[in-house]
């Protein structure tokens, strides 16, 4: 169904649906990037910070508390994760580091649905987002075009965080060589704690701010950690401007893709993954021989 | 893996020579061990005191919320059957405790809505406990592949939830059964209220869940409403099971001039599609239809959503006004589970009654004989009413509910949903039995 206004809106609504999936991949590429382990509980992460928001929402009713509270537990849960877990991990092979995140991911999404069950909860948007707007080309519901401002502003700060502080500094010196950091005196284990939990952060914190687009089951993770991997790959594994490209082209072929053939927006995804890998297999703006 | 094959081979071998010898000890079954060939899982699988049925229902995964649902339904029926419960007495009469006397067991295991994990997980069910009954769907994708898994391995099969024409038609064979509504009888019960209320020559767009029971729904639904009223579909959004999210596809709703929605989507992809459908505006400008109801949707995306949609079911818990057994099966669930039960509930205990109701009568667990007594169409009393089995395609003939959301004031309880506009009789919804390509195969 390709008509100009329809194109135009499909073109808004990637943008929006790639600014979420830009800030999931962002946190996954930056584990990966900084301790070399890809972790498939991403996914459950992400769905964690929807469930922990919802709750925080029930015991105070406010919007804002849900969103801190769902970001702050997914910091703590992600900083216990890589302490008691995956630190034990970096010297084991890749294969290991895959099946322990995996099985991560199972704990947590079995756990949350021996919790609140199979059924779905929603958390409502705030009521000053509620409702609808006109965006001339299309009507498009007001909380998603917030969730996209929202998703660009925490881009902005990783960014300035990653680039522009002392933090950032010995993170980025951690991706380029670890032991050089660690024989300069600085805790290389701590800040790889707190990198796992700002990647579990970026995908818990889509996670409850997404929440009131779709509603919480405890599998809703499943399907965005597949997007997520088809992203980080086309965008370049362990890079943070590629995880931004990378949501964007995303984005834009689920929703472009869909105007021709619905059926086919998913298997777009992969056609455009496969290219990238067999043309530039280090991805868009991966750098050769790091990832 | 060689060593392992003669192993379970030794123990089949010791298992079914010991149940021969126990069959020795019960008459009626000594004489049907005499008189047919080993078969299947049988005599194995009814050799001792008690009869094995494998259950793979979604526990994961988008349907999940359905799956548990229906297993509940199937445990409240297993409960009965063992105990003789008089629910199970009204709808098979010659029902004392058990079935034929034999306590009946089963092992549940998680099928993800997935065919291979679902056929594989059965083919343990066959090979480690002998089942003699084989059941669980709420994807007709699954219900399709263990068809086929009970035509080759010869054993009974009845689906769960399956709303696809396939179960029954170009995919049906000789040892499935299915109990429930479909798409067919789904479209032909909905098509004449949309067409009453609506009138002729409107625009609907589907939303429509790619596989075998989206495709086939949607192709009943919008061939009975462009035959009979002249509607035309603007757009059919087909789109993968578990999608995350549906902006893109609502997007092309949006701009395609469609009065109706159509929403085909099922278990949590029917919950997220419709939420995302009102937040998009949609449902403000279009009328939702459902013409496959989701158990639990009401209760997900809330009756400010369903109130006033048109929807089809197998059952509605406020039948209990109209149907005895309803009415002792909505109390008996309640009392167990401590709420109403939805139609995947029902769906599950009927199967199993069902089932109990054909063995009773065929006097033996030998499948084709089983088979026999399903086909020979005795007219069974059940939960909805009279009903059979149309022998040519192996579906039962039952009515096809038609409900409508009820507006938030007027419910009674916290349950009360929808309201029941009509119960249409089966037979007149159904195709012919070779419509959809239906040859079932031997039973032997």
């Amino acid at each position: 169904m390709i008509t100009w206004s329809n194109f135009v809106s499909q073109l808004f609504n990637g943008l929006a649906l790639g600014a979420l999936l830009a800030l999931i991949s962002a946190g996954l590429t930056i584990i990966y990037g900084t301790l070399g382990v890809l972790n498939l509980a991403h996914g459950a992460m992400f769905m964690l910070g929807g469930y922990a928001g919802y709750v925080a929402f029930q015991a105070t009713g406010s919007y804002a508390i849900a969103v801190i509270a769902g970001a702050l537990f997914l910091v703590v849960v992600g900083g216990l994760v890589e302490l008691v877990v995956v630190r034990h991990f970096y010297n084991r092979p890749p294969e290991d580091q895959l099946l322990v995140t995996f099985g991560i991911g199972i704990v947590i999404v079995e756990l949350v649905r021996l919790a609140f069950g199979s059924l779905s909860l929603t958390v409502p948007a705030p009521s000053w987002a509620a409702g609808v707007t006109s965006l001339g080309f299309m009507i498009y519901p007001t909380y998603r075009i917030v969730v996209l401002a929202i998703a660009a502003a925490a881009l902005a700060v990783l960014y300035v965080v990653l680039y522009r502080t002392r933090l950032g500094m010995m993170v980025r010196a951690g991706i380029e060589d670890s032991g050089m950091v660690d024989m300069l005196g600085i805790n290389i284990y701590r800040v790889f704690m707190l990198v796992f939990g700002i990647g579990a952060m970026a995908a818990g914190f889509a996670g409850i701010v997404n929440a009131p687009v779709v509603s919480l089951t405890p599998d809703m993770g499943d399907g965005i950690l597949v997007q997520t991997f088809v992203v980080v790959v086309i965008g370049g594994v362990g890079s943070f401007p590629g995880a931004i490209l990378g949501g964007l082209i995303a984005g834009e072929i689920l929703s472009l893709t869909s105007m021709v053939d619905p059926s086919y927006s998913e298997v777009m995804l992969f056609v455009v993954m496969t290219l990238v890998l067999l043309l530039r297999p280090e991805g868009l703006l991966g750098l050769r021989g790091r990832a | 893996m060689t060593s392992r094959t003669i192993k379970s081979s030794r123990r089949t071998v010791l298992k079914t020579a010991g149940g021969l010898l126990a069959a020795a000890a019960l008459p009626r079954v000594a004489r049907a061990a005499e008189s047919y060939p080993p078969l299947g899982t049988w005599p194995a699988g009814s050799s001792g005191d008690s009869v094995f049925i494998g259950i793979t229902v979604p526990r994961t995964g988008t349907y999940a919320a359905q799956g548990e649902d229906e297993l509940k339904g199937y445990m409240l029926a297993v409960e009965h059957i063992n105990s003789g419960n008089p629910l199970i007495k009204k709808i098979s009469p010659k029902t004392t405790k058990g079935v034929l006397g034999k306590q009946v067991k089963y092992g549940v295991a998680d099928s993800e809505a997935k065919p291979n994990t679902a056929v594989q997980e059965q083919q343990r069910f066959i090979s480690e406990n002998k089942a003699v009954l084989m059941t669980g769907s709420t994807s007709s994708a699954v219900a399709v592949a263990l068809n086929h898994l009970a035509q080759r391995e010869k054993v009974l099969y009845v689906a769960g939830i399956s709303g696809s024409n396939d179960t029954t038609g170009k995919d049906c064979v000789r040892y499935g059964f299915r109990q429930c509504f479909y798409g067919q009888t789904a479209a032909a019960a909905i098509g004449p209220v949309l067409l009453k209320n609506f009138g002729k020559n409107r625009k609907a767009a589907f939303m429509t869940p790619d596989y075998t029971y989206g495709h086939t729904v949607t192709k009943s639904v919008g061939d009975y409403l462009t035959a009979n009223g002249g509607w035309t579909t603007v757009t059919d959004q087909v789109s993968p099971l578990g999608a995350p999210d549906y902006s893109s596809y609502l997007t092309n709703i949006a701009n395609s001039g469609a009065e109706f929605l159509i929403n085909v989507n099922w278990g949590h992809d029917a919950v997220l599609s419709t939420q995302q459908a009102k937040q998009f505006g949609l449902l403000d400008k279009m009328k939702l239809v459902i013409p496959y109801q989701t158990p639990f949707l009401a209760k997900e995306v809330g009756p400010e959503i369903t109130q006033g949609v048109y929807a089809a079911t197998d059952f509605w818990w406020t039948l209990e006004d109209k149907f005895p057994l309803a009415k002792m099966f909505v109390e008996e669930f309640q009392k167990k589970y401590g709420y109403r039960p939805e139609w995947g509930a029902e769906n599950a205990y009927m199967e199993f009654a069902l089932w109990a109701e054909a063995v009773e009568n065929a006097g033996t667990f030998y499948p084709p004989e089983v088979i026999k007594s399903y086909e020979a169409g005795r007219k069974i009393n059940s939960i909805v009413g009279e009903v059979y089995w149309r022998g040519a395609d192996h579906q039962l003939v039952r009515p096809v509910t038609i409900v409508r959301g009820k507006k938030p004031g007027d419910m009674k309880n916290k349950e009360d949903f929808w309201e029941v506009l009509e119960v249409d009789p089966g037979l007149p919804l159904m195709q012919k039995p070779d419509a959809f390509g239906c040859q079932l195969g031997e039973s032997t």
